[in-house]
């Protein structure tokens, strides 16, 4: 009985099962008993006690629970990667097809730009845009004003920008409202398309329907947002889209780092494409940017997506880096907690699932994106 | 009956009537309008950052990189101890020397077996190869203030090129056994390093500490990847859940995080009468880290290895464990080497991390010395980042293009 496999294969699982059990219980005994040493609470109910720190970006005082601080530091952590997603996108893009542009200066320059920064830490390219960057700027009161367009000091950078009138919300409404009428337009349009084989025109069709739409709403509640210029009066700076120099820097340092793995992986995809590809578009006569648009960028885009995502993740785990400077993401307050006298394995746990949240919530998209992908393919 | 051999001409080679450099300007620059605008346009923005950048290295002050020198490469290495990283920089010199020599002894028995020409890669093209490393030697040798360095680097050299020649010349049996003589000189560095009253690597810093968290920590996540890429691919549900639950929990969560639990939290998990120092935790943390990733490098080496290996294994009666050591690991292992070398970059430009927590590796160091009284204010983070980041790039992008080569010789991912 005991050289039976099937036998072998039971107690083989158990035995498996039965260490990581007794690890853990080992790992927990020593965690409560140690935690109760310390005088440290062991569960999680000291996430109503206060802050104890201020949040910089944040209307948040020291006298705030931890977990609306917690909260605060997801939405600054959301801010960089709502923003920085699509900025990499559009660099890494540009210059991975920069790369293999006929221009030799272009593509020169574009690989250099790949292989300095793609070889350096990111958390150094961080320091770099902070300290010998941002904290070089001016002091408040002697701002550098762009035409009134921007305004940029050693703590502050505003942007012209829109402020919200009282019926903005209502505004937004309506706006989204139209968006899901232009992409209904947009496959009536494709189904007549497919019907009568009649050009299509879906993206003049939705975007015009789009834009009446949003210009009729626009005048009809009489101005819902209005420019607004940044200005600095005296020592506060008022108006614009306002941020932290730190967010900035982080941001730049950022989305340099990796549109610089985005364009390889871009550049690759693209050679990628089997030859005979440019040469039956060549063969039919396309210029080459409808070479680029119809035949070369569709398939490329295929092989290069579930790669880029996975940059998205890195780029989203690595604003875990702003803790440097001390923009008050996520991991930053975490740390600030612990520093106040917070049971540091609770708060640890709780950063990592929110990460893990943030991983999760990608890699969904991904196998989303794949089996679409696979659909289209087949 | 004799048949005269065809004769073929060498047909003329067409001559290109636009081979002037004038037209290579005007082919690759400036052959549409859109082309000319483009050039025009970032040859301005590049030449003037070119001018800047020069103007700014011609007029700088190094004192600070200069005065600091030391800190950057050892940390705060006790200076009455310095013979000991020198003496583990010709260990290390040895080290590269053999191995490389070895490898390159193997390539020609190979060729030789072949019945193919085996050519020595000329040593211009050594050059070519290595230019980043040469320059940022000289960039820190121009910084030193006494002769001696740049004498014991010269010396350090010339071991390692005696080494790699001697290997060469050595026959093939006892040329075998160089990776045991690789792993005795890994483990002579660290006692040179630390043993006999020297420093144990909590006191280690700057770029040495780099270094070492790198090596140690790809050496002591190797085994533990291993097992969980085999656990992974195991037919056992438990284990593979096991493993699958560690490698995903892992990767799912910033370095930062694990360090932070390495320096904050890992204290409230073993007996409190334990107390490893930062240095130590640091490793511990990167090591859990980095085995999930190792798993993964190892996972897609096992997914290249043909199903018909295993079979035909089974077929001659071999046990499944003698299939995995002799027919299944050899040809994974071998196909993951590239992947390897980018693990080991990645975590190298990682190991910069621990910076955060107030270690004083190589970035840290080039942040701090901004601190000194006599360097306060002054904005020279410009200089001693400038310099970090040199040193870091020198390291990946070698090691990047080295991958590449091997990527091409070794043929992986073309079959």
């Amino acid at each position: 009985m005991w050289r039976d496999v099937r036998v072998l294969r039971v107690l083989a699982q158990i035995a498996a099962i039965a260490i990581v059990v007794v690890v853990l219980y080992v790992l927990w005994f020593n965690l409560t008993n140690n935690l109760q040493a310390a005088g440290l609470p062991t569960d999680f109910n000291f996430l109503t006690q206060p802050l104890g720190v201020d949040i910089a970006g944040s209307d948040l005082g020291p006298g705030a629970p931890i977990w609306q601080g917690l909260l605060a530091g997801i939405k600054n952590t959301l801010a960089l990667v709502i923003v920085g997603i699509p900025v990499l996108t559009v660099v890494g893009v540009i210059v991975g097809i920069s790369r293999l542009s006929t221009n030799w200066l272009v593509a020169r320059a574009a690989g250099l730009y790949v292989e300095i920064l793609r070889n350096i830490p990111p958390l150094l390219i961080i320091f770099f845009a902070f300290n010998a960057v941002v904290l070089q700027f001016p002091v408040l009161e002697e701002s550098i004003n762009i035409a009134d367009l921007v305004i940029i000091n050693n703590r502050y950078v505003a942007v012209v920008g829109f402020t919200a009138q009282p019926d903005f919300g209502p505004f937004l409404l309506v706006l989204a409202v139209a968006l899901l009428i232009s992409i209904g337009v947009w496959g009536l349009r494709t189904r007549h398309w497919e019907r009568t084989g009649q050009p299509h025109h879906r993206f003049l069709w939705s975007s015009l329907v789009f834009l009446i739409v949003a210009t009729g709403s626009f005048l009809a509640f009489g101005d819902p947002i209005r420019l607004s210029q940044p200005s600095l009066d005296g020592r506060s700076l008022e108006g614009g889209f306002q941020g932290l120099a730190a967010y900035f820097a982080v941001l730049a340092a950022l989305v340099l780092y990796t549109a610089s793995h985005v364009a390889e992986i871009v550049r690759g995809s693209i050679l990628a494409v089997p030859r005979g590809q440019t040469e039956a578009a060549n063969a039919i006569a396309l210029s080459s940017s409808q070479r680029l648009r119809h035949v070369i960028l569709p398939q490329a885009m295929r092989i290069a997506i579930p790669p880029v995502i996975n940059q998205y993740l890195n780029f989203t785990k690595n604003t875990s880096l702003a803790i440097a400077v001390g923009y008050g993401e996520i991991t930053r307050i975490t740390f600030q907690a612990i520093g106040n006298g917070q049971p540091a394995p609770q708060m640890i746990a709780i950063l990592m699932g929110i990460y893990l949240l943030f991983s999760l919530f990608i890699s969904l998209i991904v196998n989303l994106v794949n089996r679409r992908m696979r659909l289209v393919t087949q | 009956m004799t048949v005269e051999a065809p004769v073929f001409e060498e047909p003329a080679v067409p001559v290109d009537p636009a081979r002037g450099p004038l037209d290579w300007v005007r082919k690759n620059l400036f052959n549409t309008w859109y082309n000319t605008l483009l050039t025009v346009a970032l040859g301005g923005l590049l030449g003037s950052a070119l001018v800047t950048l020069l103007r700014g290295l011609l007029g700088a002050d190094f004192e600070i990189i200069r005065v600091n020198l030391r800190l950057f490469m050892i940390g705060q290495f006790p200076a009455d101890q310095l013979w000991r990283p020198w003496a583990a920089t010709y260990l290390i010199a040895v080290l590269i020397g053999s191995v490389g020599g070895s490898l390159a002894a193997g390539a020609q028995d190979r060729a030789r077996e072949a019945g193919l020409p085996y050519t020595a890669t000329p040593f211009r093209q050594v050059l070519w190869r290595f230019w980043p490393i040469i320059a940022l030697v000289s960039v820190i040798l121009a910084f030193t203030t006494t002769p001696a360095p740049a004498l014991l680097t010269l010396g350090a050299t010339l071991v390692g090129l005696g080494s790699y020649y001697l290997t060469r010349r050595l026959p093939g049996g006892i040329r075998r056994w160089t990776w045991l003589f690789a792993l005795l000189l890994i483990a002579g560095t660290y006692v040179v390093l630390a043993g006999f009253g020297g420093v144990g690597w909590e006191d280690w810093g700057g770029l040495h500490l780099n270094l070492f968290l790198t090596v140690a920590g790809i050496l002591f996540a190797f085994p533990l990847g291993l097992m969980l890429a085999l656990g992974r691919r195991s037919s056992l549900p438990a284990i593979r859940g096991i493993s699958v639950t560690y490698i995903e929990l892992v990767r799912g969560v910033p370095l930062i995080t694990l360090l932070l639990f390495g320096a904050l939290a890992i204290g409230f998990l073993i007996p409190s009468d334990l107390r490893p120092g930062l240095v130590t935790r640091m490793l511990i943390a990167i090591t859990l880290f980095e085995s999930a990733y190792i798993a993964e490098v190892v996972r897609g080496g096992l997914q290249a290895v043909p199903g018909g290996q295993v079979e035909a294994a089974q077929a001659v009666g071999l046990s499944p464990w003698t299939t995995m050591r002799l027919i299944v690991l050899p040809q994974a292992l071998r196909a993951t080497i590239p992947a390897m070398v980018g693990q080991f970059i990645s975590l190298f430009k990682d190991t910069t991390l621990v910076a955060i927590l107030g270690v004083l590796e190589l970035l840290e160091a080039a942040f701090i010395v901004n601190a000194q009284p006599e360097f306060l204010g002054k904005g020279l983070f410009v200089l001693t980042l400038g310099f970090a980041g040199l040193v870091f790039w020198v390291g990946s992008y070698t090691m990047s293009r080295e991958s590449r080569r091997l990527e091409r010789r070794l043929g992986v991912g073309e079959r």
